[in-house]
């Protein structure tokens, strides 16, 4: 029925290499042997091993994990609050401010939000003595508010195209607010709610900009360290270590796919 | 307006009915937002009116208390505005910033049109696939997506050496460190971002319109101009907003792939801060910067709201 165009067929598939050429360049060439990045010289690991026992990054990279880990789950408490209180309460004072608030994290230029929340760390810290010095509690608020942003309109959305009838039953039966919520609303959102964490992660784990800004000494993040290196020219360590992260992204992307959409099927 | 104001409910409404739960929600991450997101725009507002001064922090108060501690006399210092204005260097950066993104925005709406059109006239087993291939590059880091073109475009690079052996180039062009670089690198880390509204739109779509057209004689073109591209409005407005308000005040991609002479604004504000450390210029940088992107922002929240 429908007609094959070759000319938006060829368009795509132009557009899907564009996305994927350098990627796969990238991991190529993170197991060649030469030091020269463009030379190939043969396969080799030695850049993994490399890569493993250097102290710099593996500190940066254990910083970041605890920081996305935690920045994460605070993002996701606070995100499906934000979004089942945009889709669920139908009125109340201030909520096209919450609404703003939430959703302009999401475009907000990072040097802006960076700029912003280290002044604001910076005053607090002169008026109430808190926070002291700038480290990874500072960088978890930070991530903490624009992941917030990601998770809610992910849970939102969810909630938009939820069946209300369930809801609307249970509190017929009599349910609680809070039960309600708990055992059906929540259950309900869950597959949404566990990809706004897994956004939220990836997201922590990846920015650079805004963590420039609020970190403080001896707690460069792992985008900072890597920034630092790659600033200098192409490392083969770097390559090394994209490909890791990228296919580990890869794999739990897949595997959240396939998960929600296996889900999707059991619910209807 | 008035009789929608009777009837929304005020907070304390909802603690006089006793509903602690309902507040909780609303009051926990209304103060975080408060607090971390409103907040220090207020504080970037009311330092970029002070001098910046060698000390802990590096700027004056506007407050300036008298002798006996009880008069406040508010001093706010407009130089670093006036600063702004006079100097050509900050109009250029702002100018070019906008017309970067702006340009980088139209290409990645005709590079992401096609593929979000393909992707929404697939079949419901190959549309999965495609649209997880392209939420993939969404999900890897953004600092290794912009890392991953330095090799392919320096001077030894793989392009390069494609171009000279197909003997298309004499000499390796140099490509890295120039405006060309920021195009591609802004076109291609933010194409997700224009071909998921793009296609939320289109999918939603009903395509007998378009067969209706051409059964009454339309050509692919003329369809295409009157009904898919009025039908995908939402979507390519979504789209260009989403790309543009981000890379105006993009600092990774100029700062790796463009050269010394790119002027982008995110850049400016980052060396105005950690290489001049000139907290109160670099505030007034960001607060420009913000109200040339609030126009943008809210047009997106109209869309948003259109759109739903």
């Amino acid at each position: 029925m429908r007609k094959r165009s070759w000319p938006l067929i060829i368009m795509a598939a132009l557009g899907f290499l564009f996305l994927y050429l350098p990627i796969v360049v990238l991991i190529v060439f993170s197991f060649n042997e030469s030091k020269l990045v463009t030379v190939w010289g043969g396969w080799s690991l030695k850049w993994y091993a490399s890569l493993f026992s250097n102290q710099e990054i593996m500190d940066a990279a254990w910083v970041s994990l605890k920081i996305a880990v935690i920045s994460a789950s605070l993002a996701s408490v606070l995100g499906t609050m934000t979004g089942f209180v945009l889709s669920r309460i139908p009125r109340f004072r201030g909520k096209t401010i919450l609404s703003g608030w939430a959703m302009a994290p999401l475009v907000m230029p990072d040097v802006i939000t960076g700029l912003s929340l280290l002044l604001l760390f910076v005053s607090m810290g002169s008026l109430f003595g808190w926070p002291a010095e700038r480290g990874t509690t500072t960088v978890v608020i930070a991530h903490t508010t624009f992941c917030l942003a990601y998770v809610a309109v992910v849970v939102q959305s969810r909630l938009s195209t939820l069946d209300e009838t369930l809801e609307e039953a249970a509190m017929d039966l009599g349910a609680k607010p809070s039960s309600l919520f708990f055992l059906i609303t929540l259950p309900l959102i869950m597959p949404a709610i566990v990809s706004g964490w897994l956004l939220s992660f990836t997201l922590s784990l990846d920015d650079l900009v805004i963590a420039s800004f609020v970190s403080g000494p001896g707690n460069s993040t792992l985008p900072m360290v890597i920034f630092s290196k790659v600033r200098l020219g192409i490392t083969p360590e770097v390559n090394a270590l994209a490909t890791l992260m990228i296919v580990a992204v890869a794999l739990s992307v897949l595997i959240a796919l396939y998960i929600m959409r296996r889900q999707k099927r059991v619910v209807g | 307006m008035m009789t929608t104001k009777k009837r929304k409910s005020s907070i304390w409404q909802l603690v006089s009915s006793s509903n602690i739960g309902r507040l909780f929600v609303i009051l926990v991450p209304m103060l975080w937002l408060a607090a971390f997101f409103f907040i220090p725009f207020l504080v970037v507002f009311n330092i970029s009116f002070t001098e910046s001064a060698i000390a802990v922090p590096p700027y004056t108060s506007i407050f300036q208390w008298d002798a006996t501690n009880t008069y406040a006399t508010l001093k706010l210092n407009l130089g670093n505005y006036l600063f702004l204005f006079e100097t050509s260097f900050y109009l250029d950066a702002y100018l070019s910033s906008i017309k970067i993104a702006g340009i980088s925005t139209l290409i990645t709406l005709l590079i992401g049109f096609p593929i979000a059109y393909f992707i929404a006239r697939s079949s419901s087993t190959m549309r999965a696939v495609l649209l997880a291939l392209v939420i993939l590059p969404f999900w890897t880091s953004f600092l290794l997506r912009v890392y991953a073109w330095m090799g392919l475009l320096q001077k030894n690079g793989l392009i390069n050496e494609l171009l000279v052996s197909l003997g298309l180039v004499q000499h390796p062009v140099t490509m890295l460190q120039t405006d060309f670089a920021v195009y591609l690198g802004i076109v291609y880390t933010y194409l997700p971002f224009m071909i998921l509204p793009l296609y939320t739109c289109l999918e939603k779509m009903d395509m007998s319109l378009v067969e209706a057209a051409q059964d009454l004689g339309a050509k692919p073109y003329q369809s295409f101009l009157h009904i898919t591209l009025p039908l995908a409005k939402p979507g390519i407005i979504a789209g260009c907003l989403l790309v543009f308000i981000p890379a105006v005040g993009e600092f990774v991609i100029p700062a790796l792939l463009g050269g010394s002479n790119t002027l982008m604004i995110g850049r400016v504000l980052w060396d105005e801060f950690f290489l001049n450390r000139d907290w109160p210029l670099a505030s007034a940088v960001a607060i420009v910067m913000l109200l040339l992107l609030v126009g943008p922002i809210i047009l997106m929240r109209k869309n948003n709201k259109e759109a739903l």
